[in-house]
């Protein structure tokens, strides 16, 4: 590796770090709950969408089915939970290790279509497990899953009234995604998948194994969303299929990354930065109407930031050279 | 189970399968021509249901009357999409591919949220038409009018874009859909062309929707549903091939109906989704696309 690129790397830790510890200190002077809960989604989805790009970014593979591995990570450690006793923060990790598993059976189908017919799949694979969960009973069916009280405590992550905890956990978790991206971007397997997403032919005939290193970058962001989801679960209480798999969480969990710029480090967290404030502030302000208008916003602004800003919202900070790598 | 029910379930699917199959010809058509997937395509359809349904409200007009009404609508709601998003999408330097997802996406959502704005979120049906609830006894089978009106407008419909495939017009959309780069230098005014692609293939889906009306409900989230069975229709007969949406609408709508008849009706779709991906295991391109 040149000087630039470890220049510019040591540029990103240190960036990261001051990132980590402003996030770390920004909910303390909040005491308004509303603002708190805005503040905890924003950061989870700023993970999920970091745990998105590993696969739709940095491996260049637009998966629109996401949903069912954040659903089955949040059933996984709930049903864990009240089913076997596993106190849901070593949960977390089953479901990460789930999820991460079941990428591998849904990549070795999908990944032999490319483009669209790739994508497609992936909406299909997220429909798939959606209808099975919302009519399997075994798992509640469509009524979904209550997780009951039993305390404070961080074994169980629960906590009564408290959002502080939550937060540094959605903290650990987006930093945790933050910190895979980086050992990526600078690893064997983050040189492999970009030359993939440039030229698959290319790639091939580098000697780039084609095949696995999808399957790597898969398993790994169906992990991470998977334990987000569990993450989700134990912070709302309750689960149902339309609230955790339903297709339009697919979207949901890539907006940021798309909308925030793609196979970047910061990417995700600009954009769930905008997009879970606006989403959150119109709906409460305007949905309660029941009238769409906070629909009609949230489309317009996904519209508008695709077309005015492809590169993403990334685009507006940092130098010229990062750019330049970006495209 | 006795000859009869597999006739009745048989006829079913095939009803419904022609639908899905002029929704999914709409979006192939845009898909070959241009590369891009429409993901606001089931809110076209949406919207062109909303439209039968506002129409036949204020003025009692029967739904089959404003056919042509609605198709020539959608047919200008799909040149001015062109014209307005699309044409800048394709014009993007970084993430092309991305852009074009998200964009009709976002639409997709605007659109949702429109039709919520205008008409609330709950279910609205066309009632007391021509058609309403009479039935054809075919020997024991029966079909519900709405419905065999419905799949034959599709077929006539299907026929329309083949005849339109003969035309001068058509040639050129051939053309451009070979070449994009060579068109112009014969002549062919490329944006025109694509813009008449998004004309015809929202006037399609559009057709659909207004035969839809006529026995299925309305609402801000109907077009989601039957748009993940377009997107499916068209990926298993080939991205671009009007042949392949027809004959995966029909293989789709009888997967469904004996899916639905044979293990459960909750998961009709599961039935549809598994044969998908078996065949898209074995042509990844599927059954009709060009490897």
């Amino acid at each position: 590796m040149d000087n630039a690129i470890l220049r510019r790397r040591k540029r990103e830790v240190l960036g990261g770090v001051i990132v980590l510890a402003a996030l770390a200190l920004l909910p303390l002077p909040i005491k308004d709950v509303y603002t708190q809960n805005l503040i905890i989604i924003t950061v989870l989805f700023a993970g999920l969408a970091q745990a998105w790009n590993i696969l739709g970014g940095y491996c260049g593979q637009i998966s629109l089915g996401h949903a069912l591995y954040f659903g089955v990570g949040g059933y996984v450690s709930t049903l864990l939970y009240l089913k076997a006793g596993l106190p849901p923060s070593l949960g977390l990790f089953a479901a990460f290790g789930v999820s991460g598993l079941l990428a591998l059976p849904v990549g070795w189908p999908c990944f032999r279509l490319s483009g669209h017919y790739y994508a497609i799949a992936t909406v299909v694979v997220g429909e798939i497990g959606y209808l099975l969960f919302l009519n399997w009973d075994f798992v509640g069916g469509a009524t979904g899953v209550f997780i009951p009280f039993h305390g404070e405590s961080w074994a169980q992550l629960q906590f009564k009234t408290a959002k502080l905890p939550y937060h540094y956990l959605v903290l650990a978790f987006a930093a945790a995604t933050w910190l895979t991206a980086f050992l990526l971007e600078g690893s064997r397997w983050g040189f492999a998948w970009r030359a993939v997403k440039d030229d698959v032919t290319a790639a091939r005939s580098l000697g780039v194994n084609i095949f696995s290193s999808k399957m790597a970058a898969a398993a790994l962001s169906g992990g991470f969303t998977g334990m987000g989801g569990a993450i989700y679960a134990q912070y709302v209480g309750y689960i149902d299929p339309d609230s955790v798999l339903a297709g339009h969480f697919s979207i949901l969990i890539a907006l940021p990354a798309v909308l925030g710029g793609v196979s970047t480090l910061w990417g995700p967290l600009i954009g769930a930065a905008v997009l879970m404030p606006a989403s959150e502030l119109s709906r409460s302000y305007l949905g309660g109407s029941g009238r769409g208008v906070d629909l009609m916003l949230y489309g317009g602004l996904i519209v508008i930031v695709a077309l005015a800003r492809p590169q993403g919202l990334v685009s507006l900070f940092g130098r010229k050279d990062d750019h330049a790598r970006i495209a | 189970m006795p000859v009869a029910e597999i006739l009745q379930v048989a006829a079913g699917g095939l009803l419904m399968g022609l639908i899905y199959a002029l929704v999914a010809a709409g979006l192939s058509l845009i898909f070959g021509l241009m590369d891009v997937v429409n993901f606001a395509h089931g809110e076209l359809m949406m919207l062109a249901m909303y439209a039968v349904f506002a129409i036949w409200q204020l003025t009692g007009a029967d739904p089959l009357l404003l056919l042509p009404v609605v198709a020539v609508l959608l047919f200008g709601l799909g040149m001015a999409i062109y014209r307005g998003l699309i044409a800048r999408a394709l014009s993007v330097q970084f993430n092309r591919g991305m852009v074009q997802i998200f964009v009709t996406f976002g639409l997709a959502i605007f659109i949702r949220g429109a039709a919520q704005f205008v008409w609330g979120g709950e279910f609205r049906s066309v009632t007391g038409h021509w058609l309403a609830d009479r039935s054809l006894n075919l020997g024991g089978v029966f079909l519900p009018l709405p419905q065999v009106a419905a799949s034959l407008v599709c077929l006539a419909a299907f026929a329309g874009l083949l005849m339109v495939s003969r035309t001068e017009f058509g040639k050129a959309l051939e053309a451009t859909r070979e070449d994009r780069d060579a068109v112009a230098l014969i002549g062919i005014d490329r944006d025109r062309i694509f813009a008449m692609g998004w004309g015809l293939g929202a006037g399609a889906v559009g057709i659909a929707g207004v035969m839809l009306a006529g026995f299925y409900y309305v609402g801000p989230n109907v077009g989601a549903s039957f748009a993940v069975i377009a997107y499916v229709t068209v990926a298993l007969g080939g991205f671009g091939s009007m042949l392949g949406a027809l004959v995966a609408g029909v293989l789709i709508g009888e997967v469904e109906a004996f899916t639905a008849a044979l293990w459960e009706p909750s998961l009709k779709q599961v039935g549809v989704f598994a044969v998908y991906l078996l065949v898209l295991t074995f042509r990844p391109r599927g059954l009709f696309g060009k490897m």
